[in-house]
């Protein structure tokens, strides 16, 4: 049992996938406007992720390791249309709010990282506990960023204002421009009390998402060393 | 005509895709270190996105729609997307070796760069025709290109200064990124 826990804060806390190993960043930035924008896409994500990782894990013997990429794309844009679909129907709010980022689960660099750092090395009950674990962090991350530049730009809490009367929240922080901010002040907070992160290798050469992670690194590594 | 060139403004400058949509911030941020992988990048970008506009705009208006497949966009698209990435590496390699030496490393990179697959999906909500859809490619592309080059320049600068030690590294890009992307929102009055 004690390894499966192990999954779930390997993900929430040694390995977070926002704030330690910093993938995921476009819908990190995109969607952070407000803590339940978050939180939705968060949710998003997870299911997507958790079910991606068992079914990989399941088939990781079937497919062959020469298609394997091809095959986990259309076993992840087969689930995210799922969820598009039932997002769409059930709560169309989130669905008018997350718009096009619920397509984009697809590009997410830590569904399709998980499927190949894990999921297809280790058994069925693992991988749905590493995704479980990695949803959880990454659904925590985004609620934290959503709720900083919910407080900041809007002054408002889960959509309740908190701001006494009189002062103006600052409303770049719900702009484009506040999602950097706050990933940039994370990061440097990060480095400040030497939490260790890949920030660095985020901004240094071909940190590609994700799925051609390997064969990107290579060639990029000749093209710094030509 | 005028609507044509107002999509290209739009994509590239009003709405742009790196510092107004967040699509493609992985190669925006690891690929700007140097100032000529970014210009290649960009190029790169241009190309398949062009591209990749137009294939799914034609996929969509004479296949996904009447047959009436909409649902079935994000796997079409992105299995698309990835196929026609490898073809024209493998075209390019064996009729252009001087443009595939220039963007050949960075095509693998694109298929997975999420703002290929976002523009396929923004036409089709937008409902543009197959000239527009290339046209919204294109522009944004450019867009993407022009964020990319302007960064790659500001990080030529950081580099030669110094920086306190916790800001050193991603925060300081991601910075220099706010203020472009603030300086990027002026165009919002256009």
């Amino acid at each position: 049992m004690n390894k499966y826990i192990e999954r779930i804060y390997n993900g929430v806390v040694k390995e977070n996938p926002t704030f330690i190993l910093m993938l995921g960043m476009c819908p990190t930035l995109a969607v952070s406007t407000s803590t339940m924008n978050g939180i939705g896409m968060g949710i998003s994500t997870t299911a997507v992720l958790i079910l991606s990782n068992v079914i990989i894990s399941a088939l990781r013997k079937i497919i062959p390791d020469e298609v394997r990429l091809p095959a986990y794309i259309v076993i992840v844009a087969t689930l995210v249309t799922i969820t598009e679909l039932l997002i769409e129907a059930y709560i169309p709010a989130l669905y008018d709010a997350l718009g096009i980022y619920i397509p984009l689960i697809v590009v997410n660099c830590i569904i399709l990282g998980r499927a190949e750092a894990y999921a297809n090395k280790n058994t069925v009950g693992l991988a749905a506990f590493d995704g479980i674990g990695m949803g959880l962090g990454f659904t925590g991350a985004l609620a934290i960023v959503g709720f900083l530049r919910e407080l900041l730009g809007a002054g408002t809490v889960f959509g309740h204002n908190i701001l006494p009367k009189g002062v103006e929240p600052i409303g770049i922080f719900v702009k484009a421009p506040g999602a950097f901010l706050v990933l940039a002040i994370v990061i440097m907070v990060l480095n400040a009390l030497n939490i260790e992160n890949r920030g660095k290798d985020m901004v240094n050469g071909c940190d590609g998402c994700c799925a051609n992670c390997a064969k990107a690194k290579k060639d990029c590594g000749k093209e710094g060393a030509a | 005509m005028n609507s044509l060139v107002m999509i290209i403004v739009g994509c590239a400058l009003i709405n742009n895709v790196v510092l107004n949509q967040f699509l493609g911030i992985c190669s925006f941020l690891g690929v700007s270190k140097q100032m000529k992988a970014s210009a290649s990048l960009g190029g790169a970008v241009i190309f398949v996105l062009t591209i990749a506009s137009a294939v799914a705009s034609l996929l969509y208006d004479y296949i996904l729609k009447p047959f009436d497949l909409d649902y079935m966009k994000t796997i079409v698209f992105i299995l698309v997307i990835a196929a026609l990435v490898q073809i024209v590496e493998m075209f390019l390699k064996k009729t252009s070796p001087g443009l595939y030496k220039a963007l050949g490393i960075y095509l693998p990179l694109i298929t997975t760069n999420c703002a290929v697959l976002g523009v396929a999906l923004t036409n089709v909500q937008d409902e543009y025709n197959f000239i527009e859809s290339v046209f919204a490619g294109f522009g944004t592309a450019l867009g993407y290109t022009i964020a990319i080059v302007l960064l790659a320049g500001v990080r030529g600068r950081i580099d030669e200064s110094s920086i306190p030690k916790p800001l050193r590294g991603a925060p300081v890009v991601l910075l220099s990124a706010a203020l472009m992307s603030i300086a990027f929102m002026g165009f919002g009055g256009l």
